[in-house]
C-alpha cells in the first residue's frame, strides 16, 4: 500500500496549463482544483479500478460458474453436437455386467507420481509432496534442486544418499498425470460404474526410474503386488484377476510374473502355477514388447520429433548457453541415471528391427493409412497396391548420418568401425562445464568416429550406446538385456536380467490366461533418425537429429530427419503386436503352454471437436486410454468374458504380413 | 495478471493523459460491459480539448459523480487485490526458513541425530471422523462428485448442496450398510487422515516425524477404515479387516521379519482390539490368523487417546446430537437453531444422519455402573476442576500424586458431584440423594414406547422422535430424574429403536462375569475390552497415551425442549445450569478431567488396572505402561496447534507424545521410556472401581 502510496504525488502533478487566455482568478483557481480532482483519478487509480473491475467480473463469473448445475456442460455438449453417446460403463451396466474379476493397473513409464520423503536443503516444506505429476510446480520454482532430486545415483542406480523419492501410492499415482490430464481416470470411473471400487482395483504403482528388479530391492514393490494380488482372489471368492499393464508397465509385469514364480531370494517364490492360479488374463495396452526407437534418440541425444521440429524453427534457443539454462544437458543427465530407459531400447537386434538393407515394414506407406481409414479390414490386399510405386524406406537404420546415408544401398556406404576408436580426451576446458555429460568424456575424435560408422541397425545401436553411454549400459546392462535367445533352456535365463524381454523368456505355464496386446494404430510413429553433428562448443551435446532432412514429397515418410511408420505416436506396431502376432500365437517355444493370445487395434480417430476433450475414439499412446471402444473391451473382460466372446482379433494395420517376414524361430 | 501488471506499468510509465486511454481502452478490449463508463471517458476526451470553460466545469462536476459509489468499489478492490498479489509474491520469493526466526528442531530430527533409525514397520489406525470418505456411487444429485471427497477436505459439498450431502452420508437404517444406489468408501492411504481439512492436521506430523527417521511407504501404513460402519461390516463389505492382516503380514516380510508397531487413536483402538480378537478367529466370522498371530506379528500397540470404556459424549450425541459447544451457542443465540426460517433444522438432520452410524453406538460407556457409577457414587468423585490448572507445573510420579490428591481432598465441597448421573433431567436431580428420586424401572420404558397415537401430522418422519408420542418422551423425563451408565442404555434403547437394534447385534457394552462362556466368542464383544480377553502374547506390549489437564464432558443435565413442534429434538441440554464457581458444573455440562472427548477413567482404567499384571482379561500378562501428556495451551500464535497439547487430536502434535512412538518404533521397550508417566489421579480413580479381575 505505501509504495502505491508514495509515488502518488508524482503523477498528479497538474499538467502545464494549455489555455492561455484566463479571464478571472477565481474561475481559474476552481479550475484548477476541479483538473486535480480528475488527475487524482487519472493514472494508478485507474489501475487500480481496472483490476478490480476485473476481479469482480472473474469472482462474479467463477460464482456464476460454481452455482452452475452440474450437468450444464453436458446439456450445451448436446445441444451442439447431438446426443452423446453412454460412457461404456453406463451402456455396459445397462446391459447387466456387473464387477466380477478383481482388476490390477500396472502404469507406465513417466505416467506415475512420484513424491518426496526425504531431500535435500533446498527441498524443504516439499515432504510427501509430488515432485513427478500434479501441476509440476516446483520445477520451475527452483529446476536444478529439482534435477537433482529425481536424478539417481550414477553408480547404483538407486537413490543418492540424503534423497528418497518414492512412488505415490493408490489409485492417486496415476489417475491423472497433470490436473485435467486423465491416464487411468476415464478408465477407473467406467470401471466404477459396473461396480469396482477400491477393494477390487489395485494400482501397482512403482518408481519407474529404478531397474524393475531394483523396484523390489528398494521398496518391496513386485512384493506388494504379489500380496495384493493374493489378497484381492481371496477377498473375491478365488476370482482370479485382471491386469491392465500400459506401456513399460506391459514389460514390467513380464518381469513381475517370472519373478513371482521363480525361488528366492531372486524371485517371489509363488510357484510354478501361481500365476495360472491368479491372473485371468493380461490386457496390455500400447505395451512396448519389443522396444521403441524413441528410447534410442533419448539415450543419445535426448531429443525427440518434438524437440527436433522445435528446434528446426527456432535454431539455437534450446542449445544457449544464456542464463545458464543448458535445458538438454541438465535432461540428459538426469535420464541417464534412469535404468528403467533402457528396458525401452529395441530388443531382438537385426533379426527383429531389420537389417542395412531390409525391414519388416519395408514398403509401408505413409500416406495410406488415410486411405485406409474407411476400409479396416481389407488389409491384405491394401498392401499389395502400392508395393510397385516407391522404393521401400530402410527402417532397419534406426540411425543414420546424414540424409544420404539413410537412403544409399549398403555397398555404396562407407564405414569405418568406430568400436576400437579411441575416445580420446575433451581439449575443451571441461571445468566450465556445471553440467555433467558423459559426452565430456569423449574427445572430438570419438565423436567423429561414431559420425563415421553412419549407420546403425538395432543390433549395432547397442555397441554405439555403450560406447556414448558406458555408465549407464553397464549399470543398466546388470538388469536388462537385448538379444534373443537360442535355447531358452540354457539356465543362464534363470537370471532376472532377462525376465523383461520376451525373446528371452519363456511365459508361465498357466493355459488358461489370456494375453491381449491393445494399442492404436494410425498415427505415425518414430522409427529411424537422421543425425547430424552439432558444431563444437562448450558444454554440447555433440548430435542432434537432422530437422532439415525431408522426404521428396508430401507421402514420404521422412520429416524433420525422423523417419516415421504407423503406431500409437510411441510404440511402433511391430513392437507392440508382434509378440502377440506372432511369436506367443499357438504353443511356441516362448509360450510353451499355448496361453491364447488376442490383438486389439483401435483405429485413431482425432477429436470431432473442442468438446470432446481428448477423443473418445484416439489410438495415441496415452490417450488410448480414454478410448470407449478399449474401455469397453476391458470391462467385458473384466466381467467374465473371455477373448472369443470380444470376437477374437480386431486388425487395422498390417502386422500379420509384417510378422511374416521376421525369421525366427519359434 | 501478467497483463494487468503490464498495464500498471505502462500507466506508470506514460505521461497522465495518455496512461489513462491505455488503461480505458484495454478496458474497453476485455470486457464489454463498461460502456457505460467508456462513455464517460470519452466525453472527458472530447471535452479536453473544447476549451469553453462553463461546458468543461460542468463536465467535470459530472464526471466527478460519475466516479462514485461502483467506482471507488471498483478501485477498492483492485487496490487490495494488487497489495494482496505483492504480498503474495514476497511471501512465495522468501527463503524457506528465515535468517532470525529459529524453528524448534522437531523431534524426528533431534532422534535421527541421536542414531534412531526406522526399525519396526509402523501402521496407523484413525479414529471416528477424521478418516476421509469419497463417493464411488452416488444419486444424480452428486454428479460430478465421483472420488471426491465427501467427508474431510474443504467439505464444500456441503455447503453447494447440503440435503445431497446427507443423504450420502447417511447408511441404510435397517441394515447399517449403503443404501442402493450410494457407495460412499473409506480414502485409502497415507492422504485418508494426514489432514482432516487443509491445514488442520491429525497424522501428518507424526508421518513426517517417522520420515525423519527413515519411514517411508513400505514400512508406514495407514489402516485406513470407514468409521461409519460397526467394526465387523467393514469386513463384511470392505474387507478392512483382511486387507490390514494382509498389510501386517507383508510389512512383516518386506522388512525383515520385524515385529510391527500399531499406533491407534481415538476410536481406532477398539477398532484394532476388535481386529486382534478377529484375526486369531477362525474365519468364517474371523481372520483365522490362529492363536498367536498377534505374538508373532505385533510388537506394540500404542493407543492414543484411547477410548476403551466410551465416552458420554457419544451419549448427549445420540440423544439430542449436541456437544458441549452447541449447547453454549444456543445458550448465546436462543433460536437460531430451531428455526425453521430456511428450514435449517441442522440438529435433526445431524441427528438423523448420525443416528445410521453403528460405530457410535460402540463409542456408548461401556461397564455400566461398575466403572462409571452409580447415583450416589462415581470414581471421580472428589474431583476438583480447578486441580488441572494448579497442577501445571508440579512434575509428577505416581506416588506423590496419590498424595497430592489426598491432601487436595479436604478442600473440596462436602457434597461430591455425582457423576455417575450420566443424564440427569433437572439441576435438582443432578444433587438429590438418590432417595429422593422417583424411580422407575428402566425396562418399563420400552413397554410404554410406541403406543398408539402416534400421529402423522407432521408428514415426513424426520428422527425417531417423530415416531414417539410426546406423553411418554414427557414420562421418560418425570418418572425418573436421573440415568447411570445402565439405565442409559435402556433410555437409548427407548428414544433411538432402530439405531440400538441394529448396533446391539455388533456391539457389548457389559462386563464378562465368566470370560469362558462360549458366547464370548461372538464378534460383539471383541470391541469391549470387558468382555474380552487379551491374545496370548506375553511379549507385546500396550500403550495408552493421552492429555490431561482439559476439562472433558462426563454428564449433562437435560430439559424438555419448550418448541413442540414437528420435527424437533424434545430434549435439549439445559445450559442455564451453572454451579457456583470452582464447581464442575457449567452450562449443563459436569466436567472432569481428560482430553476434552475422552476423560481419564476411559483412556487409562484398562492399563492402569484391568489389563495390569496377569489379570483375567489379560492372562498372558501383556506388559502396559501408561503416558500420560499435561496439556498446556501453545505459547505463541506460531506455535499453531501447540507443540505440548494434551488435546484430543492436537495431542498427534506433541512432542513429547511423538518422541515416545519414535523411540518404540525404533525398538525401544516400555521399560526404556520410562515406565509410566501419570499426572491425573487415574490410579487413585482406578482403585475405586469393584471390578473383579
Amino acid at each position: 500500500m505505501s509504495f502505491l502510496r508514495r509515488r502518488k504525488p508524482k503523477v498528479s502533478n497538474p499538467e502545464p496549463q494549455i489555455d492561455e487566455d484566463d479571464d478571472e482568478k477565481e474561475k481559474r483557481k476552481r479550475k484548477q482544483t476541479a483538473e486535480k480532482k480528475r488527475h487524482k483519478w487519472s493514472c494508478i487509480d485507474s489501475c487500480c479500478w481496472l483490476i478490480g473491475f476485473i476481479c469482480s467480473t472473474w469472482w462474479f463469473l467463477l460464482f456464476m460458474y460454481n452455482a452452475m448445475p452440474a450437468s450444464f456442460p453436458q446439456y450445451v455438449t448436446e445441444a451442439i453436437t447431438g446426443p452423446l453417446p453412454d460412457p461404456p460403463g453406463v451402456k455396459l451396466k445397462k446391459e447387466g455386467l456387473e464387477a466380477k474379476h478383481p482388476v490390477v493397473f500396472v502404469p507406465g513409464i513417466v505416467t506415475g507420481g512420484l513424491e518426496l520423503w526425504e531431500g535435500h536443503q533446498c527441498a524443504e516444506g516439499l515432504f510427501r509432496k509430488r515432485l513427478w505429476g500434479g501441476t509440476f510446480g516446483d520445477l520451475y520454482k527452483r529446476p536444478l534442486c529439482w534435477v537433482e532430486h529425481m536424478s539417481l545415483d550414477n553408480e547404483t542406480g538407486l537413490d543418492c544418499p540424503g534423497i528418497r523419492i518414492r512412488p505415490v501410492s493408490g489409485l492417486v499415482a496415476a489417475d491423472y498425470f497433470a490436473p485435467g490430464y486423465f491416464v487411468w481416470a476415464v478408465l477407473i470411473a467406467n470401471l466404477a460404474r459396473i461396480g469396482y471400487e477400491e477393494k477390487t482395483m489395485y494400482m501397482a504403482a512403482y518408481d519407474w526410474r529404478l531397474s524393475f528388479q531394483n523396484t523390489e530391492v528398494r521398496d518391496q514393490s513386485l512384493s506388494r503386488i504379489k500380496s495384493n494380488i493374493e489378497l484381492m482372489v481371496a477377498t473375491n471368492g478365488g476370482k482370479k484377476v485382471v491386469v491392465i499393464p500400459h506401456s513399460m508397465g506391459a514389460l514390467y509385469f513380464l518381469h513381475f510374473m517370472k519373478w513371482v514364480e521363480a525361488p528366492t531370494p531372486m524371485g517371489g517364490g509363488g510357484g510354478s502355477d501361481w500365476c495360472s492360479k491368479h491372473i485371468k488374463a493380461v490386457m496390455n495396452i500400447g505395451g512396448p514388447f519389443l522396444g521403441v526407437p524413441k528410447a534410442v534418440a533419448g539415450l543419445f541425444s535426448i531429443e525427440a520429433k518434438d524437440i527436433a521440429v522445435a528446434r528446426s524453427f527456432a535454431p539455437g534457443v534450446l542449445d544457449k548457453d544464456v542464463f545458464g539454462l543448458q535445458t538438454l544437458q541438465h535432461l540428459m543427465r538426469m535420464t541417464r541415471t534412469w535404468d528403467s530407459t533402457m528396458s525401452m531400447i529395441p530388443k531382438g537386434g537385426d533379426t527383429i528391427w531389420g537389417g542395412l538393407d531390409w525391414s519388416p515394414e519395408g514398403f509401408y506407406n505413409c500416406s495410406a493409412k488415410k486411405l485406409k481409414n474407411d476400409s479396416p479390414h481389407t488389409t491384405g490386399q491394401n498392401r499389395k497396391r502400392n508395393n510397385g510405386s516407391k522404393a521401400g524406406v530402410n527402417y532397419g537404420r534406426i540411425v543414420s548420418f546424414g540424409k544420404h546415408a539413410a537412403e544409399l544401398h549398403s555397398s555404396e556406404i562407407e564405414r569405418i568401425d568406430f568400436r576400437d576408436a579411441i575416445k580420446g580426451n575433451n581439449l575443451a576446458n571441461t571445468s566450465d562445464c556445471d553440467v555433467w555429460t558423459e559426452y565430456h568424456e569423449m574427445g572430438v575424435g570419438g565423436v567423429q568416429a561414431v559420425a563415421d560408422y553412419k549407420v546403425y541397425t538395432a543390433g549395432s545401436i547397442l555397441d554405439l550406446l555403450h560406447f556414448v553411454a558406458p555408465k549407464l549400459m553397464e549399470r543398466g546392462g546388470a538388469h536388462f538385456s537385448h538379444g534373443i535367445a537360442e535355447n531358452l533352456e540354457d539356465p543362464k535365463y534363470e537370471h532376472y536380467k532377462y525376465w523383461s524381454n520376451p525373446l528371452e523368456t519363456k511365459l508361465p505355464n498357466a493355459p488358461d490366461m489370456e494375453i491381449y496386446s491393445m494399442y492404436g494404430v494410425g498415427i505415425p510413429t518414430e522409427r529411424a533418425y537422421v543425425y547430424k553433428l552439432t558444431p563444437p562448443a562448450e558444454c554440447y551435446i555433440p548430435f542432434q537429429i537432422d530437422a532439415s532432412a525431408d522426404g521428396g514429397n508430401e507421402d514420404s515418410c521422412l520429416k524433420g530427419g525422423v523417419f516415421s511408420v504407423d503406431g500409437d505416436e510411441t510404440v511402433p506396431i511391430l513392437s507392440s503386436g508382434f509378440m502377440c502376432a506372432k511369436a506367443w500365437r499357438g504353443k511356441t517355444r516362448f509360450n510353451p503352454s499355448g496361453i491364447r493370445t488376442y490383438i486389439r487395434e483401435y483405429d485413431h480417430a482425432p477429436p470431432a471437436n473442442l468438446l470432446e476433450g481428448r477423443g473418445t475414439q484416439s489410438g495415441a499412446h496415452v490417450d488410448i486410454l480414454g478410448n470407449f471402444a478399449l474401455i469397453e473391451d476391458v470391462i467385458r473382460v473384466a466381467a467374465g468374458a473371455t477373448g472369443e466372446e470380444l470376437g477374437g482379433d480386431r486388425l487395422h494395420s498390417d502386422i500379420f504380413e509384417w510378422s511374416e517376414e521376421i525369421d525366427l524361430q519359434f | 495478471m501478467a497483463l494487468v501488471l503490464r498495464l500498471r506499468k505502462l500507466c506508470y510509465v506514460e505521461p497522465a493523459v495518455k496512461c489513462s486511454s491505455v488503461g480505458f481502452q484495454s478496458c474497453d478490449d476485455q470486457t464489454k460491459n463498461n460502456e457505460n463508463k467508456d462513455e464517460i471517458f470519452n466525453l472527458s476526451k472530447v471535452e479536453e480539448s473544447v476549451s469553453e470553460k462553463r461546458r468543461k466545469k460542468k463536465k467535470i462536476k459530472r464526471e466527478a459523480k460519475e466516479w462514485s459509489c461502483i467506482n471507488y468499489c471498483c478501485w477498492a478492490i483492485g487496490y487490495i487485490c494488487t497489495v494482496w498479489w505483492l504480498l503474495l509474491l514476497l511471501y512465495h520469493s522468501l527463503p524457506a526458513t528465515l535468517p532470525g526466526f529459529k524453528v524448534p528442531e522437531s523431534p524426528g530430527a533431534r532422534l535421527r541425530r541421536e542414531g534412531l533409525t526406522a526399525l519396526h514397520p509402523v501402521v496407523l489406525v484413525p479414529g471416528i471422523v477424521t478418516g476421509g470418505l469419497e463417493l464411488w456411487e452416488g444419486r444424480s444429485c452428486a454428479e460430478g462428485l465421483f472420488r471426491k471427497r465427501l467427508w474431510g477436505g474443504s467439505f464444500t459439498e456441503i455447503f453447494k448442496r447440503p440435503l445431497c450431502w446427507l443423504e450420502h452420508l447417511s447408511l441404510h437404517n435397517e441394515t447399517g450398510l449403503d443404501p442402493p444406489g450410494i457407495r460412499v468408501r473409506a480414502v485409502p492411504g497415507l492422504v485418508a487422515a494426514d489432514y482432516f481439512a487443509p491445514g488442520y492436521f491429525v497424522w501428518a506430523i507424526l508421518i513426517e516425524n517417522l520420515a525423519k527417521i527413515g519411514y517411508e511407504g513400505k514400512n508406514l501404513y495407514m489402516a485406513a477404515y470407514d468409521w461409519r460402519l460397526s467394526f465387523q461390516n467393514t469386513e463384511i463389505r470392505d474387507h478392512a479387516l483382511s486387507r490390514l492382516k494382509n498389510k501386517i503380514e507383508l510389512l512383516y516380510v518386506t522388512n525383515g521379519y520385524k515385529k510391527v508397531v500399531v499406533v491407534p487413536h481415538s476410536m481406532g483402538v477398539i477398532y484394532f482390539l476388535h481386529f486382534i480378537k478377529w484375526v486369531e478367529s477362525p474365519p468364517p466370522m474371523g481372520g483365522g490368523g490362529g492363536a498367536g498371530w498377534c505374538a508373532k506379528h505385533i510388537k506394540a500397540i500404542m493407543n492414543i487417546g484411547p477410548a476403551f470404556l466410551g465416552v458420554p459424549k457419544a451419549v448427549s450425541n445420540i440423544f439430542s446430537a449436541e456437544g458441549r459447544d452447541f449447547a453454549y451457542v444456543r445458550a448465546m443465540a436462543p433460536g437460531v437453531f430451531d428455526s425453521e426460517i430456511l428450514r435449517l433444522q441442522t440438529f435433526e438432520h445431524m441427528m438423523r444422519v448420525s443416528r445410521t452410524w453403528d460405530s457410535i453406538v460402540s463409542l456408548l460407556p461401556k461397564g455400566g455402573d461398575t466403572i462409571w457409577g452409580n447415583l450416589d457414587w462415581s470414581p471421580e468423585e472428589g474431583h476438583n476442576c480447578n486441580l488441572g490448572k494448579k497442577r501445571n507445573a508440579k512434575p509428577s510420579s505416581s506416588e506423590n500424586n496419590l498424595n497430592l490428591s489426598d491432601g487436595t481432598k479436604a478442600f473440596i465441597e462436602q457434597e461430591p458431584v455425582k457423576y455417575g448421573r450420566i443424564i440427569s433431567f433437572g439441576k435438582a436431580a443432578s444433587e438429590l440423594p438418590s432417595s429422593q428420586l422417583p424411580t422407575l424401572d428402566s425396562k418399563e420404558l420400552l413397554r410404554m414406547g410406541f403406543s398408539a397415537d402416534f400421529n402423522l401430522t407432521c408428514g415426513e418422519v424426520w428422527t425417531e422422535y417423530d415416531e414417539i408420542n410426546r406423553e411418554s418422551i414427557r414420562r421418560v423425563a418425570e418418572f425418573n430424574k436421573a440415568y447411570t451408565a445402565q439405565t442409559l442404555l435402556d433410555l437409548l434403547r427407548f428414544v433411538a429403536p432402530k439405531m440400538m437394534q441394529r448396533a446391539e447385534v455388533h456391539f457389548s457394552h457389559g462386563i464378562a462375569d465368566n470370560l469362558d462362556d462360549p458366547k464370548y466368542a461372538h464378534y460383539k464383544y471383541w470391541s469391549n475390552p470387558l468382555e474380552t480377553k487379551l491374545p496370548d502374547a506375553p511379549d507385546m506390549e500396550i500403550y495408552c497415551l493421552y492429555g490431561v489437564g482439559i476439562p472433558t464432558e462426563r454428564s449433562y443435565i437435560y430439559k424438555l425442549s419448550s418448541s413442540n413442534k414437528c420435527n424437533s429434538i424434545p430434549f435439549q441440554i439445559d445450559s442455564s445450569a451453572d454451579g457456583e464457581s470452582g464447581n464442575c458444573l457449567k452450562n449443563g455440562v459436569h466436567f472432569v478431567d481428560g482430553d476434552e472427548s475422552v476423560p481419564v477413567l476411559s483412556a487409562g482404567f484398562m492399563c492402569a488396572k484391568g489389563w495390569r499384571g496377569r489379570t483375567r482379561f489379560n492372562p498372558s500378562g501383556i506388559a502396559t505402561y501408561i503416558r500420560e501428556h499435561q496439556h498446556k495451551p501453545p505459547a505463541s500464535l506460531l506455535e499453531g496447534r501447540g507443540l505440548e497439547s494434551g488435546a484430543h487430536v492436537d495431542i498427534m502434535g506433541n512432542v513429547a507424545l511423538i518422541e515416545d512412538v519414535l523411540r518404540v518404533a525404533a525398538g525401544a521397550t516400555g521399560a526404556e521410556l520410562g515406565n509410566d508417566r501419570i499426572h491425573s489421579d487415574i490410579v487413585r480413580m482406578s482403585e475405586r472401581i469393584n471390578l473383579r479381575l
